[in-house]
């Protein structure tokens, strides 16, 4: 190192000035260089502050506030709360309400049954698609152009693909149409509209797209030389799948899920479309108290569904480490 | 050899499964759309369900004439400066914040988090959080303020990751190269930066605009006294429904479509551009 510095040539023409300065200026600007942080940041961290965090803030503090019947008063109580796990009843042999969860947390789990089920329908669904598109489609471009024709649904209103469905599940609609037509049912059958079964269909059309896109990339990642050198070794195509891609999917497949989930645990519109407001969500329920004005006891119910969103993502986190993938 | 073409046979038996699959899960998403866009046509007696009773313009022309439904006009107006605006503001702030990103600094894991707090966070949470917030206040919300905010919380992390994979791939070296030739900032980012990213840019604004265009629950309570067109659609469900909204249906995913199909084309030029 001492060399080096010595080694200064003073040069041949004229005299060059020492280095020590210049590359001092040089660290100075690489420390320095681009827009100072604080100014790319500063609109945005603002405007999440006023529209993301007051927001939530609002809710955790007006949860413990009095209703009024009209709205609210800063006056602290945790009725809301005690309102939202306790029936009339719960604890008395005679009633009918005796040891049974109150109708907000039959709720919170017939929306969480609801969920788990879409996300299973979906994944049953959306997964075979990926794996189509990643392992089975050899071309890049095809690939591309398959995925865009599966995802183009994803960038259409949501709440006009539900509309969409009307027409097909009625009693008169396209399915027993065709049910009629091919002589499996004699006459058109109700089971479609309204039902659990035609919600949930338009449930898994609605958002299985949601999950392809991840698990597509996950496979998509695979390196085909171990998928090779398994072959080589006499695996079969079952071994091959459980052994090397099913693992090496799970990211992909964790990441669907948890959109799927945070988005479905929220939902309310699709149930007023193609359930005709049968099912309450808990969606729904914060909207009806919102409507009459108990905004304490819509911010419980939001909070309650907020915090069982929570377990459920940790536990996605749980069973899966998706690190990897980000 | 044998062995070898039996091998083949059932590898192509696999493909023709899956790509059968393929297709009829094609007819799955895309079905109930083409039934709706069939419906629309229906004629002028014929009801929100097949069979056809001729085949007319009757519910387009509805469409277009005021007092269908609620104010549509003015709906589909109100929904398009909206997201017009939500994709300016999409595009600018998910740029801005990963060139921040793209240096470490303090808390920089808090913000990271907060911005993909708005995709986590459903809808309804935060529409209720800002309008019993703001009704204490005593502001009366409105789609372009209140509306424009949670728009905004909810489209911001989708351009934001598309920012984050750009300048993931981003050659700094081509800056730094500029600035040892003696570029200020700003040249550095128009000459250099800007026209490097521009396709992930208009990414992020797509993201902006067809989130926003189509958002519901965020909205319901935020909107005011004039609905956005999701409301209005939603508002429209609540009375008898009519073909009329199978064509606004068809009118609105024709439009989705034909939006993707511009940003494919202008992403296209630009990427062979940018290259």
């Amino acid at each position: 190192m001492q060399s080096v510095e010595q080694s200064h040539h003073p040069g041949l023409i004229g005299r060059q000035s020492l280095p020590s300065e210049a590359v001092d200026q040089a660290k100075k600007v690489r420390r320095e260089e681009g827009f100072p942080v604080g100014w790319l940041i500063a609109p945005a961290a603002l405007w999440l502050i006023v529209f993301l965090i007051i927001p939530l803030v609002g809710i955790i503090v007006f949860s413990f506030w009095t209703a009024t019947g009209h709205g609210m008063v800063a006056d602290f109580t945790i009725q809301p709360y005690i309102d939202y796990v306790y029936t009339k009843g719960f604890f008395d042999p005679e009633s009918r309400y005796f040891l049974t969860p109150s109708v907000f947390i039959r709720t919170l789990g017939s929306t969480f049954y609801f969920t788990l089920l879409v996300m299973l329908l979906c994944l049953i669904v959306g997964y075979p698609i990926a794996y189509f598109l990643a392992m089975q489609v050899q071309t890049f471009k095809w690939q591309m152009t398959l995925f865009l024709f599966a995802m183009v649904p994803f960038w259409t209103s949501y709440l006009i693909r539900a509309v969409a469905w009307l027409p097909m599940l009625g009693r008169r609609g396209l399915i027993n149409n065709f049910l009629v037509a091919t002589g499996i049912v004699d006459k058109p059958v109700s089971i479609f509209l309204f039902s659990e079964l035609g919600y949930t269909t338009a449930l898994v059309q609605l958002y299985v797209v949601l999950c392809i896109g991840p698990i597509f990339f996950s496979l998509a990642k695979i390196d085909k030389a171990i998928i090779e050198a398994a072959r080589d070794m006499g695996a079969t195509a079952f071994q091959i799948f459980r052994e090397i891609i099913l693992p090496l999917s799970l990211p992909g497949v964790a990441i669907g899920m948890i959109f799927i989930f945070v988005i479905l645990m929220g939902e309310f519109a699709t149930a007023v479309v193609v359930y005709g407001g049968k099912a309450t969500t808990t969606g729904t329920v914060i909207l009806n108290y919102y409507g009459i004005a108990n905004y304490p006891f819509a911010a419980v119910n939001a909070l309650m569904l907020m915090l069982s969103m929570m377990v459920g993502v940790v536990i996605i986190l749980r069973l899966v480490n998706i690190r990897k993938e980000l | 050899m044998a062995r070898w073409s039996r091998e083949r046979r059932r590898k192509a038996f696999v493909k023709g499964g899956f790509s059968v699959y393929y297709v009829i899960f094609l007819l799955f998403i895309y079905g109930p759309m083409i039934a709706m866009f069939i419906l629309s046509f229906q004629g002028r007696r014929g009801g929100t369900s097949f069979p056809m009773r001729g085949v007319s313009f009757y519910w387009w022309e509805r469409l277009l004439q005021p007092s269908t439904v609620g104010d549509l006009q003015g709906a589909i107006g109100r929904s398009l400066i909206l997201a017009i605006v939500v994709m300016i503001i999409t595009a600018l702030f998910s740029t801005m914040l990963a060139m921040a990103f793209r240096k470490k600094f303090v808390g920089s894991g808090v913000l990271f988090y907060t911005v993909m707090a708005g995709l986590m966070v459903p809808g309804i949470l935060l529409s209720l959080g800002l309008a019993t917030v703001m009704r204490q206040v005593g502001l009366p919300p409105a789609w372009w303020s209140s509306g424009l905010g949670v728009h905004v919380v909810w489209t911001l992390p989708f351009g934001f990751l598309v920012m984050m994979a750009v300048f993931n791939r981003f050659d700094s070296r081509l800056e730094e190269a500029a600035r040892d030739m003696g570029a200020d900032e700003w040249t550095v980012f128009k000459e250099i930066t800007l026209p490097l990213i521009t396709p992930g840019i208009v990414a992020a604004g797509l993201f902006g605009f067809t989130l926003s265009y189509d958002e519901f629950a965020r909205t319901t309570l935020l909107s005011g006294e004039y609905n956005t067109l999701p409301l209005d659609i939603n508002a429209s469900m609540t009375q008898r429904i009519r073909p009329t909204l199978f064509a606004l249906g068809t009118a609105s995913t024709l439009f989705s479509l034909i939006l993707i199909a511009t940003f494919v084309v202008i992403n296209t030029i630009l990427f062979r551009r940018a290259r």
